[in-house]
């Protein structure tokens, strides 16, 4: 399966050491100025439509929650908001427990981001910077688990979580997604570039051990590339809906669970749901208008070099 | 790269700057040394293979085992060997064919539309542009939704009586399409909430692959008298070919697991069976039907292996389809 996936991925695994100039030990992520050729009228026409087609559904979502139940489902559909959003944002949030729901999804999203940050640093250093028996075939190995879909591990990982007492809580949630194959893949990328040997070993010469290096250099070196990855596993697991779904239950739920079963009850109030929806993508949206720029930078980087 | 790295082992010994100078053999500082340079890379990738092995590798395969047994959601720690019935059971069930045909058609009904525009618009967005980070950011604004969060919306846009599309539609006087219930226009529906939330991820991955491209190939071009378009027929897509591959994989792969978006497109306890009729009843659904609402785990885990068939036949016609590529090229 490996060999279908025609990646960015397929790595030069033996790379040339880079050429060391000084300054080099940090490289940001850039936003290249590509062809140069300018813009016009059609252009920011076509981009303005599409924008525009980007932002509406979530604009709406705001109308939709601040009307009531029969002004969101009349003809014509309101096109502006009314005055009920805070009161409905209330009802939202009794009904679904969303302040628990909330307070989970943070925990969730808190560990599974920490866990993801150590450990995908620790071994996209191992892969970039260190030679060891067997480095070119675990890294395929690693890339070809981003092709295996979760679905096929769903039934037994259930049972599993039920076997070890893990049924419905937030750790069966948590531990399968401490360390995934894209953050070490992005942690390898950034500093197969942005280490420099010499760096290494200049710390070797002076006697540090590995995990010293590790403290001291290599987590200095990546720290752009792991506040990038840190939001886009923050935004993935904030927004995970399959497993979790699966594995929690009604009165222990992450966010996204609760609103999939305040839609599911039998007689959903369309215009609660709606500020359902709006309370659980604030907040991404808030880091998205604070850190678009790192964020497209990390999954443009993420995405070619190779 | 041997020679850039360091022999600690060696004669030499690691200069004493650091604290106190050992005055023991340096035997045993060699060997540790000798472990930790050996032993170190296995540490720092170690969790990645436990925590897959343990959460990915090994329920893949008990996933086999279960879907020879029967095992009941209510009684989860008793299983009875069954062989080969619960595969018999899905195949010879025409809702499983039905998931299976719903999956192909929604992936290509989403995928193809959504991988042309991003080419477009990652096009457009290459140019020289005002304010480019804002584009950017707007592009990608669908990407902080969750699947939820859009399921929900495109209902209520989608709505046969009052939905904000079927009223903007009505206007060209094709306003009375009953969205979710449609064998076809259930389909375009939830490929509209993947599209809408893709595209603009997509669209900054080929943009990426797009910048790599070095300019002069361009200006050789354009001295050679091609058009724009020609230069983006003949050097821009043969430049993107292997991220267009790529974004291919991933897509289908996403494709195979949607799940969210059929679930929620009508709300109320519709989806579980993907609508009325199994309209958009796709494998995802299918499985989570007969695991979690019917509680046969037996059957659900024979769907998993399904889908793991599916996925290797489509990685088979992405090798062949590859292979042909770079043939018609060379």
């Amino acid at each position: 399966m490996t060999t279908t996936s025609p990646t960015p991925t397929a790595p030069d695994l033996d790379p040339a050491p880079l050429p060391v100039t000084p300054g080099t030990g940090r490289r940001r992520f850039k936003i290249g100025a590509g062809q140069q050729l300018k813009g016009g009228p059609f252009t920011y026409a076509a981009l303005i439509i599409v924008g525009l087609g980007s932002v509406f559904p979530l604009y709406w979502t705001l109308v939709a929650a601040s009307h009531d139940q029969q002004r969101v489902l009349d003809s014509p559909p309101p096109l502006l908001p009314g005055g009920r959003l805070w009161s409905n944002l209330q009802s939202a949030w009794d009904q679904a427990h969303l302040g628990k729901a909330i307070v989970n999804t943070v925990v969730v999203a808190g560990s599974i981001t920490a866990a993801t940050l150590f450990f995908c640093t620790l071994a996209g250093y191992a892969f970039a910077k260190m030679r060891f028996r067997g480095r070119g075939a675990l890294m395929t190995a690693v890339i070809a688990t981003l092709t295996i879909p979760p679905q096929l591990s769903v039934v037994p990982l259930f049972m599993m979580m039920a076997d070890i007492g893990w049924g419905g809580k937030l750790e069966s949630v948590i531990f399968p997604t401490l360390v995934g194959a894209f953050g070490v893949f992005f942690m390898r990328q950034y500093l197969l570039e942005a280490l420099p040997y010499e760096l290494i070993e200049a710390a070797k010469v002076d006697g540090a051990t590995n995990i010293r290096i590790v403290w001291n250099v290599v987590l200095p070196a990546a720290r752009p590339a792991m506040m990038v990855l840190g939001m886009l596993t923050f935004v993935q697991a904030w927004n995970d809906f399959f497993w979790p779904f699966l594995a929690l239950n009604q009165d222990n739920p992450t966010i996204q669970v609760a609103l999939g079963q305040l839609s599911a009850s039998y007689t959903p109030d369309q215009s609660i749901v709606m500020a359902g929806a709006l309370i659980s993508t604030l907040p991404l949206l808030l880091v998205f208008v604070i850190f678009g720029k790192q964020i497209i930078g990390g999954i443009m980087a993420g995405a070619v070099k190779g | 790269m041997a020679t850039t790295t360091p022999t600690r082992g060696a004669p030499t010994p690691p200069p004493g700057g650091v604290g106190a100078v050992s005055k023991e053999p340096s035997v045993w500082r060699t060997r540790l040394w000798r472990l930790d340079d050996k032993a170190s890379p296995y540490a720092y990738i170690a969790p990645f293979f436990l925590i897959f092995g343990a959460f990915g590798l090994y329920p893949m395969l008990y996933t086999g085992w279960i879907a020879m047994h029967r095992v009941e959601m209510t009684s989860l720690s008793q299983s009875e060997w069954v062989g080969w019935d619960n595969f018999a059971k899905i195949l010879q069930d025409s809702e499983f064919w039905t998931a299976v045909t719903n999956t192909f058609v929604i992936g290509v009904i989403s995928t193809v539309p959504q991988l042309l525009m991003a080419l477009g618009l990652a096009h457009l967005l290459n140019y020289k542009l005002r304010a480019s980070t804002f584009w950017r950011t707007v592009i990608l604004t669908p990407y902080a939704t969750s699947v939820a969060t859009a399921a929900l919306v495109f209902a209520l846009v989608f709505r046969a009586d009052g939905g904000l599309l079927n009223w903007v539609l009505h206007f060209v006087g094709i306003g009375n399409t009953d969205w979710g219930n449609g064998e076809w226009s259930s389909k375009f529906a939830i490929s509209a909430i993947v599209i809408w939330r893709w595209t603009g991820y997509n669209t900054l991955i080929y943009l990426a692959a797009m910048q790599a491209v070095p300019t002069d190939l361009y200006e050789a071009a354009s001295i050679d008298g091609a058009t724009r378009w020609q230069q983006f027929r003949k050097v821009t897509i043969p430049s993107l070919r292997p991220t267009i591959l790529f974004t291919i994989v991933i897509s289908t792969i996403g494709s195979m697991q949607l799940f969210g978006e059929p679930l929620l497109l009508q709300g109320g306890t519709l989806g579980s069976t993907g609508g009325s009729e199994h309209q958009y009843e796709t494998l995802s659904i299918y499985l989570f039907n007969y695991g979690w609402k019917l509680g046969h785990l037996g059957p659900a885990a024979a769907v998993a292996w399904a889908m793991l068939v599916l996925l290797l036949l489509i990685a088979l016609i992405n090798l062949i389809v590859g292979r042909v590529l770079r043939k018609s090229a060379a």
